[in-house]
């Protein structure tokens, strides 16, 4: 246990960062070696990356030593993991390790692996990555830590309960499910009460697993670092409202990772800031995300994991830019509620009222308020087939978008992790045709 | 003969389409060919006879899944934009256009302007295009020629409720086996494709009129069962298989 201990500090306070600066200064001397590179298309790589690259890398690292060194939660994504760090959790978000998978191009090969088990090609493909991994124990990250706990909110899907229920088998551990209903209008007052007496039990729970009490005042100031990195990362995104946008909501894609995955830490606010300053630096100086901006477009839904480097080129070339996504939106508003004065009561409605676990006019409210706060002249909808919740109503979301703000939109048919659900000369046809309708 | 001031070239998933435009826009010369496996050969090929006929070396516009392997193209445009453009020419006007190829059907609203306002495709599927029909009219040894006069026999449609190129293709065979007309088979087999047409197109804009091109335009039965689903009156576009094409020359202008 000690020796473990001291692997898993070591890994992630020393090793992981060392390895990755030191890759960082290797690429800076190629970089200085080579001269920098000049894109005719995209404008010059934030100097941010290589310290996104060091904290995710680093996570990851420590993350191989972290069973049987501190307690393992493995949590979707929108799970209020707040009330699992002052308890020391190592938290695995099996989402962001599979939208990993799909960038590396390895989900095919482990989605085969499950399918030969019988779970279907229709499910979403993060859950088929996920437990392929985990049933192969192939990983682009090395290792994932086991679990001594699942922690299961259904605020995103359904697919999540059964997707966690086929992990509490193969890991015969515990799962513990945070059930949010479904949001019409208004959430009424027994809803949340059902949401809170959840959210209380889980407290319960995550304390005997961890081994000790949530300290009210240590929880307090977690909520407030995630709220304070929450609104760092909705500035971030703020920063496209200029004109060029700083950066491309692809890069935002990426950018992403640390408040999912790192909600609620210092590291994850410091990185922001330094994100922050740089793309603050750019606006002032007029440097666009890429090098012609003609056209501002929005992105609904999850990225095609597999191939964003492919579809930003594409719309780049001809001058488009995704400056505003629903998708890290959404990372930018649930967290900015919760409240360190009110950690649970604050947190029941921050992690009920998200995009996904409301109806259809929330999100068209969303979308309207986003495409004239980022000034955006069209939207791509992206009809996820492994997303069925965020994906349905996207017609009717279409037709009022483009009647009500007079823009062009497209709905574009692929998935987020697997590319054999996205046909890529079809798609790249339709958004050209897209496109071409703009001049 | 008008001077020619543009060629245009639609590389479709069956047919290579190529026209040769005057500065009206009028047609004065036109290719068909099945597509071949090597395009760009091909286009080569097509394109030096239609300068050869028609003098000079106008600049070419091409379109089509193919259009990427047309080295002679100035410029390349997709389907969307050049059919719309061929459409607008042709008819004078906006409106709904159909489009009924080999590999895809698109449905395409036309402003009042030429310009491209909307669109739909089917996905990924041959269900609901010219090659679903191509299948299963081969299946009954129908020849396309035919097809209209067949349908128009029918007393009833027989209903063929898959729309996927490969059930659908087993539905009939076991409907001729159970003695089911062929009339009939064809009517309800162009009927089951309209609806999915139909559907692709969504609430139609009251008023606007709807257009038809593509190579499946020339397939009277179909247009008779899209009016059908529809519920409005097809106009289907002179030389319809070349709309795609004359779009591309346009597009040069
Ligand atoms: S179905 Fe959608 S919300 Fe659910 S896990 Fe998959 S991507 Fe996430």
């Amino acid at each position: 246990m000690i020796t473990r201990r001291v692997q898993y500090e070591v890994a992630g306070r020393l090793a992981g960062p060392a390895l990755f600066r030191l890759e960082a200064w290797q690429q800076r001397v190629k970089k200085m070696r080579k001269g920098p590179r000049k894109s005719a298309i995209f404008g010059p790589p934030l100097e941010c990356v290589s310290k996104l690259k060091e904290l995710m890398g680093t996570h990851y690292l420590q993350g191989r030593y972290a069973d049987g060194a501190v307690p393992v939660a493995w949590v979707t994504s929108g799970f209020p993991v707040e009330i699992l760090r002052p308890l020391g959790f190592h938290a695995v978000y099996p989402e962001n390790h599979a939208a990993l998978c799909s960038v590396q191009r390895v989900v095919p090969e482990l989605s085969d692996a499950v399918e030969k088990e019988g779970y279907a090609r229709d499910l979403c493909s993060y859950a088929r990555t996920d437990i392929g991994s985990v049933v192969t124990g192939k990983t682009p990250v090395g290792r994932l830590p086991k679990p001594d706990v699942l922690l299961c909110c259904t605020n995103i899907c359904q697919t999540v309960l059964y997707w966690y229920r086929a992990l509490a088998a193969h890991f015969n551990v515990p799962l513990v499910l945070m059930d949010t209903p479904f949001v019409y209008g208004e959430a009424k007052p027994h809803h949340r009460q059902y949401v809170r007496d959840q959210l209380e039990e889980l407290v319960d729970v995550a304390e005997r697993v961890g081994g000790k009490r949530v300290d009210p005042e240590e929880l307090e100031e977690v909520v407030r670092v995630a709220r304070d990195g929450t609104r760092l990362w909705g500035e971030c995104l703020a920063a496209s409202r200029a004109k060029p946008a700083p950066w491309t909501g692809i890069d935002g894609f990426f950018h992403i990772a640390p408040i999912v995955t790192l909600r609620g830490t210092r590291q994850c606010n410091a990185y922001y800031r330094m994100l922050l300053d740089e793309l603050n630096d750019r606006v002032a100086k007029g440097i666009g995300g890429i090098v012609n901006e003609r056209h501002r477009l929005l992105w609904d839904n999850l990225p095609i994991w597999f191939d964003v480097r492919g579809l930003s080129t594409l719309m780049a070339e001809r001058g488009f830019n995704f400056v505003v996504t629903t998708y890290t939106n959404a990372w930018a508003e649930a967290g900015s509620r919760i409240d360190p004065a009110d950690p649970i009561g604050s947190a029941v409605v921050a992690y009920t009222d998200i995009i996904l676990n409301q109806d259809l006019n929330k999100r068209l409210d969303t979308m309207r308020r986003l495409s004239r706060d980022y000034s955006v002249d069209g939207a791509v909808l992206h009809s996820d087939r492994s997303c069925k919740p965020y994906s349905i109503g996207q017609i009717d979301l279409k037709q009022r978008l483009a009647k009500e703000l007079d823009m062009r939109v497209l709905v574009l048919e692929a998935d987020h992790g697997d590319p054999r659900a996205y046909a890529k000369e079809q798609g790249e046809g339709r958004l050209t045709a897209f496109m071409e309708g703009f001049s | 003969m008008s001077a020619c001031v543009a060629i245009g070239i639609d590389v479709g998933s069956t047919t290579c389409k190529l026209v040769a435009v005057d500065a009206a826009g009028e047609i004065l010369e036109r290719r068909v060919e099945p597509t071949h496996p090597r395009i760009e050969q091909q286009a080569e090929r097509l394109i030096a006879e239609l300068r050869a006929k028609v003098g000079g070396a106008p600049p070419v516009g091409a379109t089509g899944y193919g259009r990427k392997r047309v080295p002679q193209a100035t410029r390349s445009l997709t389907e969307i934009t050049c059919h719309a453009k061929g459409a607008f020419r042709l008819a004078r006007r906006g409106g709904v256009l159909v489009d009924m190829g080999g590999q895809d059907t698109k449905v395409v609203r036309i402003g009042d302007a030429g310009e491209v306002r909307d669109f739909s495709m089917n996905d990924k599927c041959a269900a609901g295009t010219g090659r679903f029909l191509e299948v299963i009219l081969g299946r009954l040894q129908v020849p396309m020629i035919e097809v209209g006069a067949l349908a128009a026999r029918a007393e009833r449609p027989i209903a063929v409720s898959s729309t996927c190129t490969v059930f659908a293709e087993s539905e009939v065979i076991s409907l001729v086996a159970q003695g089911e007309p062929v009339e009939g088979i064809v009517k309800g087999l162009h009927h089951s494709l309209a609806t999915r047409v139909a559907s692709l197109a969504g609430a139609l804009p009251d008023g606007a009129e709807i257009f038809m091109s593509g190579g499946v335009a020339l397939n009277a039965a179909m247009v008779a069962a899209l009016e059908a689903a529809l519920r409005r009156k097809v106009r289907v576009l002179s030389e319809p298989q070349l709309v795609g094409a004359l779009g591309a020359a346009l597009s040069l202008s």
